[in-house]
């Protein structure tokens, strides 16, 4: 959701045919691609292409939390800090987190926070990262779909994987998936993320003006997109882990209490 | 995170310099395997993602119109910065930049620079008024070690496919003339051996580390020594000479 | 019960459905309502009555009775703090050492960045993580190099009733330990530790099956040459 702009051109966003400016029709989505376990270093990463926003999620954790005075004794913390590149807009952005990376921040912190297992962790934190390498709108919903499966590659327990879309309103039609000129110059945007199998909303934003009958259409939009969303995210995990399925039973971990072994030196 | 190396591992390293070879089995003048991706980001007036082995680095050049330094008003601007974003390591906080990330930037900055491989003054749109100025942003995105060479990669490969935007100022966009081609190679020594391109592991045992850029001539263009340990006369020697050599091959992977 | 037919032998992701068939719900698993589903990322195994997801990846947590290889980080004047590779600080208690330590003299017997093999000791519903060095086979790491592997792969790199574990020291004659948190360490001439580390990162890998312990086993023959010593158990 930018701040929205005067459109000096009066852009046609969406024909009388319903073809929006990239050829799509109101409720299609851009191409979306997913990658799992995408970085060495991190306990889990995702990287996601969604029209032309490039995205890139970390998962570290669970790990000690810091500072001491902020950990929690009953579950882990679950934090995610979302920032933009400054080469992934057309204007440099100045690096370091402003106030719009802070609120996306702690709205998909809060999303992630209600389908984590955080009790089985005390004292720890589940620190998620987002990156936007390129953006073109929706970047919040690129973000949080790709740390998602993040987080399923982490092996993080969780209810299971959230999905995420936004919808809105151009040229007075509800659209699905608003790209950057559309959200610069529609009337309304609307960012949400839904688990999935319960259909429970974990995060809703909205801006703009909508009808109530508007915002119900927009919503419906979305949803329905993350269907496809979620089999995305499904089909790069299991590509990830595809040799695992090839493996004959897995050792009981009763074995692998080791016998002492000849380690005499000590 | 912890960060303390174990002492097993610092001497297990050592062991292995000292008999001729290292943890992953390269010679000690041999870097690892460079892979760059120029034109990675499209939103960028210039970018490439460097992967120097495990370490992947992502540099984006910004090219916009502004007013010139009042003491250079008729040179461009040129603008380095780097960013240690946490998910590259676990031992990378969020937050204002760290002297780390400044030296890193400073130093690729010097690389470039020095060879004058932007011409500055080709920069000047109107003398005293309106320059390009440009942005080198580097953005960490694994570390294994290496970041200066690694980041030095990107940014001069980033250079090399960098569009000016003249269509700002009512001209065509033109590709960023490159003049000069500075490549930065980087020595650690560890006890009495010296090796190029260290990852995470040597790098994080290592006495002292220097970083050298040169020219297509093999001239010298900049210098950094790094850590707390010291390098004798004839280490330096080896290590400039080490960097012209390898320099010449690694630029020639960075202009494909 | 066939139990490693391929069609039972799947790759699940977090909130999906495990068919119960009347199993009850295992390890890494949740309810809701009367269905079982995944809780992380993992293989679905059924085992004497249980459906289980063995976990695929995550960090080490520690239980009682593992071993595990440490590091020492930090001490006190009655223990030393260490580090295994968990999101829990692990101390050992000077009483739990196979030394008479004088308080304030912890210095003397194990200093930051030794490397020990110890065994967890106890671990609270808090997650407080205690170690023990008090058994013959822990004690400090000398020499040899230390690798790290995904934890969750340790049961492999062991195999069956110690089977693979056995085969890669059995070719190469390399003195193994293998941590339940994921740390191996190492011992032996560089390069038959070479062979052993390579057989252990095929393992880590999932290198193309035919079954991973043949592959392993034909790996372990190129390199030496020979079949294996017959089998010992331990060398």
């Amino acid at each position: 959701m930018k701040d929205k702009e005067h459109n000096p051109k009066q852009l046609k966003l969406i024909d009388a045919n319903g073809i929006r400016l990239d050829g799509r029709r109101y409720d299609e989505l851009r191409p979306i691609k997913i990658e799992a376990g995408v970085l060495k270093k991190a306990d889990g990463s995702a990287y996601i292409e969604w029209g032309n926003n490039r995205v890139l999620a970390a998962v570290y954790g669970p790990r000690e939390a810091h500072p001491r005075h902020l950990q929690d004794p009953a579950k882990a913390l679950v934090q995610c800090r979302y920032n933009m590149a400054p080469f992934s807009v057309t204007e440099r952005k100045r690096p370091g987190p402003d106030r719009r990376s802070v609120e996306i921040s702690k709205v998909i912190s809060e999303a992630f926070a209600s389908v984590v297992f955080a009790e089985q962790f005390p004292r720890t934190s589940v620190d998620i990262f987002i990156e936007v390498l390129q953006a073109d709108a929706g970047t919040r919903c690129a973000g949080l779909t790709a740390a998602s499966v993040a987080l399923a590659d982490a092996g993080i327990p969780m209810r299971d994987l959230v999905a995420s879309c936004a919808s809105g309103k151009i040229g007075g039609v509800v659209c699905l998936d608003l790209n950057k000129d559309e959200d610069n110059f529609g009337e309304a945007d609307c960012p949400m993320a839904i688990v999935p199998r319960t259909g429970d909303v974990v995060l809703l934003q909205m801006d703009g003006h909508l009808t109530e009958e508007e915002f119900h259409s927009a919503l419906d939009l979305s949803i329905k997109a993350t269907k496809g969303i979620y089999q995305l995210q499904r089909q790069a995990l299991l590509r990830r882990y595809a040799t695992a399925a090839q493996e004959g039973e897995e050792p009981p971990r009763a074995d692998i209490r080791e016998p002492p072994s000849e380690v005499n030196d000590l | 995170m912890t960060e303390v190396i174990s002492e097993l591992m610092r001497e297990h390293i050592q062991r292995l310099a000292a008999s001729g070879t290292r943890t992953d089995g390269r010679a000690f003048d041999e870097p690892r395997k460079l892979v760059v991706e120029k034109n990675y980001i499209k939103t960028a007036e210039g970018s490439a993602r460097v992967r120097l082995g495990n370490t992947d680095v992502l540099v984006g050049i910004k090219i916009d119109t502004g007013e010139p330094y009042p003491d250079t008003p008729n040179s461009g601007v040129l603008s380095t910065s780097a960013e240690l974003i946490p998910m590259a390591s676990p031992s990378f906080e969020s937050g204002p930049p760290r002297p780390e990330a400044i030296e890193l930037a400073r130093v690729v900055d010097r690389g470039i620079r020095e060879t004058k491989a932007v011409n500055m003054e080709n920069m000047c749109i109107v003398p005293n008024e309106k320059v390009w100025v440009m942005f080198i942003d580097i953005h960490v995105l694994d570390y294994d070690g290496n970041l200066f060479d690694a980041s030095s990669y990107g940014a001069v490969a980033a250079l090399s496919c960098a569009k000016v935007p003249a269509s700002k100022i009512g001209k065509e966009d033109y590709p960023l003339p490159l003049e000069n081609w500075p490549v930065s190679v980087t020595s650690a020594r560890i006890g009495d051996t010296i090796v190029v391109d260290p990852n995470l592991d040597e790098e994080r045992i290592a006495d002292a580390r220097l970083t050298v850029t040169t020219d297509e001539k093999g001239d010298l263009r900049a210098m950094q020594k790094g850590l707390k340990g010291s390098f004798r006369l004839d280490e330096i020697r080896r290590i400039i000479e080490t960097s012209q050599r390898v320099g010449r091959s690694i630029r020639e992977t960075i202009r494909t | 019960m066939d139990e490693s037919g391929p069609a039972r032998r799947q790759v699940v992701i977090p909130g999906e459905l495990l068919d119960g068939r009347g199993l009850k719900p295992g390890s890494g698993t949740y309810v809701e309502g009367d269905q079982i589903f995944a809780a992380h990322i993992g293989i679905r195994q059924e085992r004497e009555g249980f459906v289980d997801v063995v976990p695929l990846s995550g960090r080490y947590i520690p239980r009682a009775r593992d071993a595990v290889v440490g590091q020492v980080i930090d001490l006190g004047p009655s223990h030393w703090l260490t580090d295994i590779n968990s999101p829990y600080p692990a101390p050992l208690h000077a009483t739990e050492s196979p030394w008479r330590v004088e308080f304030g003299d912890t210095e003397r017997f194990l200093r930051v960045g030794d490397a020990i093999i110890a065994g967890v000791l106890s671990v609270d519903e808090a997650m407080h993580v205690q170690l023990t060095m008090a058994d013959r086979q822990y004690g400090r790491l000398h020499g040899g190099q230390i690798i790290e592997i995904p934890h969750v792969r340790v049961p492999r790199v062991i195999g069956q009733r110690g089977t693979m574990i056995a085969m890669i020291r059995d070719f190469t004659r390399v003195e193994m330990f293998v941590g339940q948190n994921g740390r191996i360490w190492l011992d032996g001439s560089p390069t038959d530790v070479g062979h052993a580390v390579h057989a252990i990162h095929l393992i880590e890998e999932r290198a193309p099956l035919v079954g991973l312990t043949d592959t392993v086993r034909e790996y372990l023959v190129g390199a030496y040459g020979r079949g294996a010593a017959p089998p010992t158990g331990r060398n």
